[in-house]
């Protein structure tokens, strides 16, 4: 039974990574960069939701939309003032940058919201009793993994079936030739920073619920993870996302259950060197050579 | 008749190297028109510069009465213009069908059935494979799909950059009854080729590019039969 619980809670705190992961992994499949901000963004959406239902008393329902609006909107300026300009630059230049943008964003959380941790209250409280209430799977780590399912499946059926989603896989695989199609690059770009950016906003309210503490750090770490997750399962596929962050999720809680809470971070990323030594591209990645 | 594609003294540079240097041709309605020469004349550049990938500090680009000035590659598309580049630079990753559905970015859905209907009559090969990703294909179908992909945006003019490059013989002369076909079929075609004698045997006229420059013009058959020709390939 306590072996289930722990499952539960790392599948839960999987599913969050995953919707993390995703936003790495459609941003880098695209623009080819890794946006190491893309964690802080978590933190925004924390921060927005917290305002929103705390200080001006709205439903948890509008505070979620609302973080979603700001993120978008932060992580599409974000594109065009930092990484659009840099468009033809070296991606050494393009990853600095993204290392500035993510302390800017932490920075401005502090002389905003100062570094004193505010308390999350969680959108949905409570838990499901299981066999005579042996088992308590909390009610937020039931909608995080549907939540993170729905996105799944929806992101999924985006990029196979619309004609914008089919247009930033074109992008992803060669931009000249996608021009030559009619594709505004710029723009499908926009969009993957959008998409990636809304997400943020959604994992960060869900985090903030499980792990009710809220700073300006409280995305780099979810993010670095998510990041792992991506890598893990093959950065670039949407599945792949899916798969490193849940089985990162997994791994980190049964480390913290049965080995050590110290080492939990640890062991995580020793597993991911492993995997990537085995695997070079990742559990589901494609091992692309480059071309002469 | 007012030419469809006027390209008037364009001088490309990539950096600080003057690929093109004061390049001016014209292609007129129903033409093919070749562009030949060795590697580095220029040739794709000046393709690439006609489509909107790169941009000329010098001259105008006229197609269809307007001059396309510095307008970016992907509104070129809707303006009638198609390049299928060099190398093919089909979506490997996705089907056949999803990368002739790209070409029909610009299009509204409701003709792209119908366009793809012809596309597969054109390459029946491409029907057969219709599921397959593009990855899958021989260099031959892989020419095939590009070609099928930039006619699905019904461009008034068509670019293709080395269709013929890297191709057994067998389908060099395939390609080349396609373009025939397109040609008679009223496409109007910019062709650029290394193949010069294939490429001359179907063009209604030619432009030879020597570094950067029109060296010497002429109809298909006229250069055919030139001898400054054989001088351009020696690198003369």
């Amino acid at each position: 039974m306590e072996f289930l619980s722990y499952l539960i809670s790392g599948i839960s705190l999987g599913s969050v990574y995953a919707i993390i992961a995703l936003g790495y992994t459609m941003v880098y499949g695209i623009a080819k960069m890794l946006n190491f901000a893309h964690g802080d963004i978590i933190m925004v959406g924390g921060y927005i939701s917290f305002c929103a239902m705390n200080y001006l008393g709205l439903p948890s329902i509008v505070g979620i939309i609302l973080a979603m609006l700001v993120c978008t909107v932060l992580g599409v300026v974000i594109e065009g003032l930092a990484y659009k300009p840099l468009r033809a630059a070296p991606s050494l230049a393009v990853l600095i940058t993204a290392i500035g943008v993510s302390y800017f964003l932490q920075n401005a959380a502090l002389l905003v919201w100062s570094a004193a941790p505010k308390v999350y209250t969680p959108i949905i409280s409570g838990s499901l009793s299981l066999f005579g209430g042996a088992l308590k799977i909390p009610y937020v780590s039931i909608l995080t993994v549907v939540v993170c399912l729905v996105i799944m499946v929806a992101l999924t059926a985006f990029t196979n079936m619309s004609k914008m989603g089919k247009a930033m896989r074109a992008c992803s695989e060669d931009k000249g030739a996608a021009q030559l199609m009619g594709i505004n690059v710029n723009a499908t770009i926009s969009m993957t920073f959008a998409i990636g950016s809304a997400l943020a906003a959604i994992a960060g309210v869900l985090l903030c619920s499980s792990y009710p503490t809220l700073m300006p750090t409280t995305g780099s770490m979810p993010g670095i993870k998510a990041f792992t997750a991506a890598v893990f399962g093959g950065i670039g596929s949407i599945p792949g996302a899916f798969l490193g962050g849940l089985l990162l999720g997994i791994i980190e809680a049964m480390a913290k259950a049965y080995i050590s809470t110290n080492l939990a971070n640890s062991i995580v990323f020793a597993v991911l060197i492993v995997v990537l030594l085995v695997k070079p591209a990742g559990l589901l990645g494609r091992y692309v050579p480059e071309k002469v | 008749m007012e030419p469809i594609l006027k390209v008037d003294n364009i001088n490309v540079y990539y950096g600080s190297i003057h690929a093109i240097k004061g390049v001016s041709f014209e292609v007129n309605q129903g033409e093919i028109v070749t562009l030949i020469g060795a590697n580095g004349a220029g040739k794709s550049t000046t393709l690439n510069t006609v489509a909107g990938l790169l941009h000329s500090k010098t001259g105008s680009i006229t197609f269809l009465g307007e001059n396309l000035g510095h307008l970016p590659c992907h509104k070129t598309v809707s303006k009638g213009l198609a390049l299928v580049p060099e190398g093919r630079r089909v979506f490997l990753q996705m089907s056949v069908q999803e990368n002739l559905e790209m070409g029909a970015y610009t299009k509204p859905g409701s003709g792209v059935a119908a366009d793809l209907e012809h596309v597969y009559e054109l390459f029946p090969r491409l029907k057969e494979r219709m599921r397959q990703t593009a990855g899958t294909l021989s260099g031959g179908e892989q020419q095939m799909l590009a070609m099928g992909r930039a006619l699905m945006s019904h461009p008034k003019l068509l670019m293709l950059d080395e269709p013929s490059m890297g191709l057994a013989p067998i389908l060099v002369e395939q390609i080349f009854d396609i373009i025939r076909s397109l040609h008679k079929a009223g496409t109007t075609i910019l062709l650029v080729e290394q193949n010069a004698q294939a490429a001359l045997s179907v063009a209604d006229r030619g432009y030879v590019l020597e570094t950067g420059k029109v060296v010497t013009t002429g109809t298909g058959a006229e250069l055919l039969a030139s001898p400054i020709i054989k001088k351009a390939y020696l690198g003369g």
